[in-house]
């Protein structure tokens, strides 16, 4: 059937209220009797929690309670949070209580919640708590956290190891000792955090009549929180709603379960009063999770063609005082490296490492960004080793579009073997280089160095697991009005989860797209869900629409058939309306439809009828949804100062069929963005004591408008033969090859002073220093 | 401390309230008058989504107290149209993808609607620079620029650009 | 990030606002808040008598006489970039105006407000010491006259006392004919430079340099003046190797350090900046200097 809505650039149903400020983020949302918490919070890495004296605090006018760790409800307070993804490798399973009672690990980690007639008498009586700790020596780097006799992270764990894991297929030692060449590299990178501009919020009101306990939250994720709540508030699930409205923006960091959206809730129901907390600025850069320092030292062995035999090496992973989501990230991370290319031999060590700063989880990429830097820089060392042109390295170690599926020989963070289901590398790089320009740079090099300037050009390539289950299930029901209810746990936080799935649902229930009234992130409207993270959302939530589309279509037609008096096949539903095709051509509208399907009171429905026109469908991926892509990045180096301009940026990527064009590129889009703020900007710092040390938008930078150039985007469907839809995820691909292409450039552009760099973020005075190093300013400087 | 009146005038109309002088115009906008299209993004002034205009120049109204906009007049994003109308940026925005989330939209729109008033034929740099002072995380501002441009273009009196097409 | 309670005085008069400084405990003069309601907010600064002078007739406007160019603590830096005189008499605070935060802070940011905070990586206080501006300094005791370099005392520090408060900003005027510079490294547009250089210069016939002004920020502690390059350009015929040689003067710095740049990092820019800077005001004062970096 040709399409009417998949693949049409439908323009967002989210805008108009957005656009006129008619949003309803959590702050929005406002409650009769409402009061307002505000966290204290540890300023020492690692201490001892002493005693915390509230009675100065208490006796401010307008302050309602201070609730330390002993008023939370028994199953919290001393109870450490559920860890969600266990995994036999980790020895140091720790998560954090909700309030912190003996051993604070972190700057930022909470100890009591205020909660006053306002944030700001809230915040003047925190200031006004008097909390005793006993100082304690704090783990500050991962290399030092995992020597033997270092200082620990925990003082009542043997060591600061959380896990070690192996990841090895093929015979590595065979590989490098036959190898023509072998080239190591040490390579360093940090991510920093999702930062997205809504901080994490959390409203929770207690219902007394229904004992229901309602909860906002700016989560990713409301289905996981309300488990997680139940089993904190040793609650029945079925007495908590959680609702996620609009969220301003996601990215990793509130896909997790936070101990402020237990706290909160739990305070609401000891005081008999709805309790909202927004978190402010500041807290976020302490306490949202983010994706903290990797340490990678590995070799690649080559033959004397630049085809990989091997590859090995050690990955060192800090992940923070504790360990909510287990060790997906580090394990996703040490999955990826392969990436398009074939590589006949791979082992990988994986430490992953507790330190005292907040607990990492995934961030847009998640681990992905640093294993696709780690392989493209290899790629390009040996490149330049062998003399090669990058691409064309590249191109002799494609797996080739035949070898799909191909089976790389690592199990994937989805459970299931990693194997590609499809995908054409070779297609996706050719289309890159050639939509930037790549044969005739060289050219433009020149020149451009004749004028003074120095521009260079870097591509990176990936391969992304997308589309992770287990599942996300939509319902779809006709109402009595025509209009089409849809509910999901899919949640949106900018991705445009409303029109896409909209889109699909429309296609295949035959209504107009105005006509659907959805429903997203609310416990309350479907039963079971997970929520958005991992690109998950188009391949499981997309994939139950359609299902559940279908399912509704059969049984539109069946009834109208039915009632207008003609065969099954002759029924056509177009806006609405189901449209016999003979005859005069009688319709019937959905509504109507909708009633017949209730039947009527004590009659039986005719046989083969089934009752409603609705239908739930919880499709489950088999496996990941394999995405890849090739961006080409070109800057320009101003060599004086290491300041760094992203001139043009060259995205071919393929997330399989594309429901919506315009969505996939403003992921694609914002997602180049990130990595160029990972690539050139973005540093969470900490000194040795892990004190954090960019704790503001000033000083943690993010990038501005005048630093993202608007991408050129190329489209590649290579659809993905495991789902109906045949669509993969498209919410992280944008970042994750951007710091390996743009570093890539860097080092192109200042090629010809040998300079080299194995880093992220790249700042502008260690390019410098290694110009300085390599002697480039001796004549220009000097007098 | 001590409460004081102030009199500020919010899309045209005029609200007199009695407040703390430590609140913020922000606050003052959202909780006490209820628009809550203005956001806030950071508190200290570097995000630019609390972005309003007083007296017909923009402001982060997070680093503003109500009092210090006793007198003024204050426009929000729920000024920018009227009667269930959207403007020519808004409808820009909606034409060329210029939001996701639609956290930082509404300063986004504030300042742009500055920008217009004030340069009828922007570059592209021009837009860009002027969008400096506002941060997105979702769009990697591409969407926001073309809005702008072609809101630009509408407004000369050109045709619309926008390449999306309306769901029906 | 709510900011502790204060009460609030809105004067009309200067005298007014000198007095409530004077007598009100642990006050504050709120100008254009850019700078002081970011620490308010973080509780970085508590106050408890914010006086705000917005409304002080007294402390706005831009008036020409006398060779200098007195500017009014209470203008917006937005109005001052717009301001036909003083692109006109000092272009070089123009040319810095544009990179003085983004047009949002400019909008409400004064002079005043910038010179008073005193970070060592505004622009507005170098532009001052580039001038060898005139502050004058407000309070109950009446208006004193303070040269730029004796009112920046050091990190964030002025000679304001506790009870003034700046009133206006005089600009001494160079010759028509005179060349100015402006560059400043940031890692992004309006951040905070890591480093910069105003450069003045007055040249005269066979391109001899009959005055120059070299002034750094956010390279030490407070706007520096590199006072040796400005010797080694006096009474020479301005070229590119004059202009490097007077540049690394630079090297002659004690830079700060933090997680931002190093000492190092910043002495490097303040030399490559100087000789940008320098090279643009030879341009602009009639000498066709090319720049070598």
């Amino acid at each position: 059937m040709g399409a009417k809505h998949l693949g049409a650039r439908v323009k967002r149903l989210e805008d108009p209220a957005l656009l006129c400020g008619r949003g309803r983020f959590v702050d929005d949302v406002k409650l009769p009797g409402m009061l307002h918490a505000c966290f204290a919070r540890s300023p020492h890495a690692h201490a001892k929690l002493v005693s915390i004296d509230a009675e100065a605090a208490l006796d401010l006018p307008g302050v309602h309670a201070v609730v330390t760790a002993s008023g939370l409800p028994g199953t919290m307070r001393r109870t450490p949070m559920p860890m969600l993804l266990p995994n036999p490798s980790i020895t140091a399973a720790r998560t954090q209580t909700v309030l912190a009672h003996d051993e604070v690990c972190y700057v930022g980690q909470p100890v009591a919640v205020v909660v006053a007639d306002t944030r700001y008498i809230a915040e003047d009586a925190a200031a006004a708590l008097n909390v005793q700790y006993d100082l304690l020596n704090a783990a500050g780097d991962c290399r030092d956290a995992i020597k033997d006799g270092a200082t620990r992270a925990h003082r009542d764990l043997p060591s600061n190891i959380a896990s070690t894991f192996r990841l090895a297929y093929g015979d590595t030692d065979a590989a490098f000792a036959g190898a023509t060449y072998i080239f190591d590299e040490e390579i360093w990178q940090h991510r920093g955090g999702g930062m997205a501009i809504e901080t994490r919020a959390v409203l929770a009101s207690h219902d007394p009549v229904t004992d229901g306990v309602t909860v906002w939250s700016a989560t990713q994720t409301p289905h996981l929180g309300r488990r997680m709540l139940a089993d904190l508030l040793g609650r029945e699930i079925e007495t908590i709603r959680m609702i996620a409205p609009d969220v301003g923006g996601g990215f990793g960091p509130k896909a997790i379960f936070y101990p402020e959206e237990a706290a909160i809730p739990a305070v609401a129901l000891k005081l008999g009063r709805p309790v909202k907390w927004i978190e402010d600025r500041r807290e976020h850069f302490l306490c949202a999770t983010q994706e903290r320092d990797q340490y990678w030292s590995v070799a690649i062995a080559v033959d004397r063609d630049g085809k990989i035999l091997g590859l090995r090496g050690r990955l060192l992973h800090d992940t923070g005082a504790f360990v909510p989501w287990g060790v997906i990230m580090p394990y996703i991370a040490a999955v990826t490296v392969p990436g398009p290319y074939v590589i006949p031999a791979y082992h990988l060590d994986t430490s992953v490492v507790l330190t005292n700063k907040v607990p990492t989880t995934p961030v847009r990429g998640a681990g992905r960004p640093q294993a696709v830097f780690v392989m493209e820089r290899l790629m390009d060392r040996v490149a330049r080793e062998l003399g090669l042109d990058r691409a064309e390295v590249r191109r002799r170690n494609f797996i080739q579009p035949e070898q799909m599926p191909y089976q790389v020989g690592l199990i994937f963070r989805d459970g299931k073997p990693l194997i590609y289901d499809s995908g054409d590398y070779p297609k996706g790089q050719a289309a890159a280089l050639d939509a930037a320009g790549y044969d005739s740079f060289r050219d433009k090099q020149r020149a451009a160095l004749e004028q003074g300037r120095f521009i260079g050009i870097g591509l990176a390539n990936y391969v992304e697991g997308t589309g992770l289950g287990p599942f996300e299930g939509v319902t779809v029901r006709v109402l009595p009005s025509g209009k089409v209810a849809v509910a999901s746990g899919a949640t949106n936080q900018g991705q445009g989860t409303r029109t896409t799935l909209s889109q699909i649902v429309a296609e295949q229930v035959g209504c107009r797209i105005s006509d659907i009234v959805m429903t997203l992130g609310d416990t309350g409207a479907i039963a079971q869900g997970v929520g958005a993270f991992a690109s998950r959302q188009a391949v499981n939530a997309g994939c139950s629409a359609l299902l559940a589309g279908e399912a509704v279509r059969t049984r539109l037609i069946a009834l109208a058939a039915h009632a207008l008096g003609v065969s099954e096949s002759d029924i056509e539903l177009e806006d609405g309306q189901a449209i016999a095709t003979t005859g005069n051509r009688p319709s019937i509208p959905f509504g109507e439809l909708a009633r017949l399907a209730q039947g009527m009171p004590g009659v039986s429905l005719p046989a083969g009828q089934a009752a409603g026109l609705e239908h739930t469908a919880y499709y489950t991926p088999p496996q990941a949804a394999y995405c890849s892509g090739t961006h080409v990045a070109e800057v320009e180096v101003d060599i004086m100062t290491g300041g760094v301009k992203v001139q043009k940026y060259t995205v071919a990527h393929d997330s399989g069929r594309v429901i919506n064009p315009i969505i996939v590129e403003g992921q694609v889009q914002g997602g180049v963005a990130h990595g160029i703020g990972n690539a050139l900007l973005e540093w969470m710092q900490y000194d040795k004591n892990a004190q954090p040390l960019t704790t503001s938008f000033a000083d943690y930078l993010m990038p501005m408008a005048t630093d993202v150039p608007t991408c050129a985007i190329a489209h590649i469907e290579t659809p993905n033969p495991l789902n109906p839809l045949g669509v993969k995820g498209a919410g992280e691909g944008g970042t994750i090859p951007a710091p390996a292409a743009i570093i890539a450039a860097i080092e192109d552009a200042l090629s010809r002073f040998d300079v080299h760099f194995a880093e992220t973020p790249l700042t502008p005075e260690r390019i410098v220093a290694a110009l300085r190093a390599a002697g480039a300013y001796e004549k220009l400087l000097v007098a | 401390m001590r409460k004081q009146a102030a009199r500020i005038t919010v899309n045209g109309k005029s609200y007199a309230r009695v407040v703390e002088p430590r609140m913020t115009l922000a606050d003052f906008l959202r909780h006490e008058l209820n628009f809550t299209g203005t956001h806030l993004g950071c508190e200290h002034g570097v995000c630019g989504a609390c972005t309003v205009l007083v007296d017909g120049r923009t402001a982060r109204s997070c680093l503003m107290f109500a009092v210090q906009a006793n007198g003024s007049e204050v426009v929000t994003v729920e000024g920018l149209s009227s009667d269930g109308q959207l403007s020519a940026l808004q409808q820009a925005f909606i034409d060329n993808h210029g939001l996701q989330c639609g956290f930082c939209t509404p300063g986004m729109l504030m300042t742009l609607t500055e920008l217009l008033r004030e340069k009828s034929d922007p570059s592209e740099q021009d837009v860009r620079e002027a969008l400096s002072g506002n941060l997105c995380r979702c769009t990697g501002y591409a969407g926001i620029v073309a809005a702008a441009l072609d809101a630009a273009r509408r407004l000369r009196g050109g045709a619309a650009t926008g390449a999306g097409i309306d769901g029906s | 990030m709510k900011p502790a309670p204060f009460d609030y005085h809105a004067p009309k008069q200067l005298k007014e606002a000198a007095d409530l400084l004077a007598s009100l405990p642990n006050a504050k003069i709120l100008a254009g808040g850019q700078s002081l309601v970011p620490m308010m907010n973080f509780r970085y600064v508590i106050v408890d008598n914010l006086i705000d002078i917005a409304g002080v007739a007294d402390l706005r406007g831009i008036a020409v006489s006398d060779g200098r160019l007195r500017i009014g603590a209470m203008m917006r830096q937005r109005e001052l970039e717009t301001s036909s005189e003083i692109a006109r008499y000092c272009p070089l605070l123009t040319a810095a105006l544009r990179h003085v935060g983004h047009r949002q802070t400019r909008n409400r940011g004064t002079i005043g407000g910038s010179l008073a905070h005193a970070d060592p990586a505004a622009e507005l206080p170098a532009i001052c010491a580039a001038y060898d501006a005139v502050i004058h300094v407000a309070s109950a005791r009446g208006i004193r006259q303070v040269p730029f370099k004796e009112f920046s005392t050091g990190y964030m520090a002025t000679a304001l006392q506790s009870d003034e408060m700046i009133a206006a900003i005089d600009l001494p005027i160079w010759r028509d004919d005179h060349g100015f510079g402006f560059h400043e490294f940031a890692r992004r547009q309006g951040d905070f430079a890591l480093a910069g250089a105003a450069a003045l210069l007055d040249i005269g016939s066979g391109g001899i340099v009959r005055r120059a002004a070299v002034a750094l920020f956010g390279v030490t502690a407070m706007p520096v003046r590199l006072e040796a390059a400005e010797r080694r350009l006096l009474d020479q015929p301005i070229d590119a190797a004059a202009i490097r040689s007077a540049a690394t003067a630079a090297w002659l710095l004690d830079p700060h350090s933090d997680i931002h740049a190093s000492a190092e990092y910043r002495r490097h820019l303040a030399q490559v900046l100087s000789m940008r800077a320098l090279t643009d005001a030879a341009q602009r004062g009639g000498v066709d200097v090319a720049h070598v970096v």
